[in-house]
């Protein structure tokens, strides 16, 4: 085998060439992998637990289906990195809190099992904003990430984790979770592709919820095809959880460059809202301007389009996303999840006392605000109210793609920000998902792929967005955008 | 304000928090600020805007959510309570809420 330095180098493919090649073994390879990853973590802090024993019978499955000329699967020996907000079966997962702090899952999430049944390999748990909410990856319990781009800055959040270890080389592919721009936003401070797919989409079975109208599992990867094949290996219908979609799942690769001989995308209108470059950086402006100009030039007709409600986008998210956590994170009570406060000695105490000592304040701020919308006398006025504008974003959205075929737009107004430079002011930090949240509203698809840099090195995003159920024109899009630009 | 220390105070104990003064205070002020901009969607007419609760698909066999009713074994007793901080002969263990 040759020298280990950094899975930046490897793909799903190269992977499985090695294999095929006895190259490696799946288990050699993992456990350079894992050695790799666990001397390079410290720089990050992006992984909080690997998981070696796991990740070496995995493996092991994989040389022994290789060895007995059996197909070991789409993502066979593939170092991959899992967010823990997503359960995994005698793994610890914590959500990135003390509340959970202990908490060993009785149960593998149904991403999970399907990841290992397609030969992929869990190297270990990453790090993330605490329940995932949080656009920084600050308001974890287990001190920020840094970003493997540029370490004294944010990697985004709230799977900003996942996002690093592709960007640093310490996995190949990770999974992470949005409900508001939590795949996209990281993918795009990072410098990778982090694609968000339809809502119900990929099983949230075993997806610690946030806010269960908007939770979305999906994947980061280097390259838009590796994305594709593990959103490919997760994708469909599981029958614990009855809000995954029964659509059949195509062969997301089907349509990328090399599978068509061609790396045009001819007839394919693009629309380009003009509400998302209001507010916009002009270093990230000047990249998404260059990137329409690179899709024109590969044949796409871009038209501007409008998506008037984009601004009202924020408002109504902070309130449906708090209102449905004020509920989810009710269940953290001192009884069941591992943690109970030592000075509790009434029933009513035992609550009060192991919520405030086990949350921290932007979880604390959320349920509060979500409680706040929820209460006697206020659900009208907000709660009903923000369910018929989001009817309003989504109505957007389904009218462009009348005269659309995709959408493309600004994943962040900025690339990454200082650690620290915003975590005083919340509704700085909350206006910062403008972008990504109004496609987490209406459940379509949409991702982040590459669209280079700032003049100071920063990776910016270009967005792509697309019907329900149209991932492959989303990964065609970004796929060639991709090949074009390299 | 929108909001102030009290109506904190009150939503903290349906929330089941037990917020710190300083916490109070702090929350009073974010809240303020946010509601401050939720206000936003005053903007906005919705009379003939339908409310939506979930992402609803076009398709329609994607409503067609009912499953077989089959038997199937649940988690194990031991498993369900193993993460409970107090736990005893199988049951999840509070502090007593009935006295005799």
């Amino acid at each position: 085998m040759r020298d280990f330095h950094s899975l930046a180098s490897h793909s799903i493919a190269s992977i499985r060439r090695g294999l095929n090649a006895k190259e490696f073994s799946a288990e050699e390879f993992t456990r350079q992998a894992l050695a790799y990853a666990e001397a390079e973590n410290p720089k990050t802090n992006a992984y909080l637990m690997f998981s070696p024993e796991r990740a070496l019978a995995s493996a092991r499955a994989v040389d022994a289906k290789i060895a007995r000329g059996e197909d070991p699967g789409p993502l066979a020996g593939v170092p991959i990195a899992v967010k823990d907000v997503i359960v995994t079966r005698g793994l610890r997962t914590t959500c990135a809190s003390k509340i959970l702090e202990h908490y060993v899952p009785p149960y593998d999430a149904t991403a999970i099992i399907r990841l290992e049944q397609a030969g992929g390999v869990i190297l270990g748990k990453t790090n993330c904003d605490e329940f995932a909410m949080g656009s920084s990856n600050e308001n974890s319990a287990f001190g920020p990430v840094r970003n493997p781009v540029a370490l004294d800055r944010v990697p985004g959040g709230s799977s900003g984790g996942s996002a690093a270890v592709v960007a640093q080389g310490t996995a190949v592919l990770s999974l992470g979770s949005d409900t508001g721009g939590s795949i996209r936003q990281p993918a795009s401070f990072c410098g990778i592709a982090g694609v968000t797919p339809t809502y119900g989409r990929v099983s949230r079975y075993g997806l610690t919820a946030f806010a269960s109208s908007l939770d979305h599992i999906g994947p980061f990867a280097r390259s838009v095809r590796d994305a594709a094949t593990l959103l490919g290996a997760i994708a469909g219908r599981d029958e614990m959880d009855a809000t995954s979609a029964f659509a059949p799942v195509p062969d997301y690769t089907a349509g990328l460059v090399d599978m068509r001989g061609a790396d045009d995308l001819r007839g394919l209108k693009i629309g380009v809202p003009r509400e998302y470059f209001e507010g916009l950086a002009s270093d990230t402006g000047d990249r998404i301007h260059a990137a329409v100009e690179t899709l024109r030039k590969l044949g796409c007709e871009v038209r501007d389009i409008a998506l008037p409600h984009t601004p009202y986008a924020v408002a109504c998210y902070y309130i449906i996303a708090t209102a449905e956590a004020s509920a989810n994170l009710a269940r953290y009570d001192g009884v069941r999840y591992t943690e109970r406060s030592a000075a509790a000695q009434t029933l009513a105490d035992m609550y009060r006392l192991t919520r405030e000592e086990g949350f921290g304040d932007e979880v604390k701020r959320r349920i509060m605000l979500g409680t706040y919308v929820l209460s006697a006398g206020y659900y009208d006025a907000y709660y009903l109210k923000a369910q018929k504008v989001r009817t309003l974003i989504a109505r957007d959205f389904a009218q462009a793609f009348e005269q659309v075929d995709a959408i493309v737009a600004p994943v962040s107004p900025f690339p990454a920000f200082k650690i620290g430079e915003k975590v005083d002011d919340p509704v700085a930090m909350y206006l910062s998902d403008i972008y990504t949240i109004t496609g987490s509203l209406a459940g379509i698809p949409c991702m982040s792929v590459p669209c280079g840099q700032t003049p100071d090195g920063l990776p910016v995003g270009l967005q792509i967005l697309t019907k329900h159920f149209d991932e492959a024109t989303m990964f065609r899009v970004a796929d060639a955008y991709q090949s074009a630009s390299n | 304000m929108r909001i102030n220390e009290q109506d904190v105070q009150r939503v903290a104990e349906l929330a089941n928090l037990a917020l710190t003064e300083e916490e109070i205070s702090r929350m009073a002020r974010d809240l303020d600020g946010i509601l401050s901009h939720i206000e936003k969607l005053n903007e906005l007419d919705t009379t003939n805007s339908e409310p939506m609760a979930q992402v609803l698909f076009p398709a329609a066999d994607e409503t067609a959510t009912l499953r077989e009713d089959v038997e199937r074994a649940p988690l194990p007793n031991a498993e369900a309570v193993a993460n409970a901080p107090v736990s005893g002969g199988g049951y999840f263990k509070v502090p007593k809420v009935i006295e005799r």
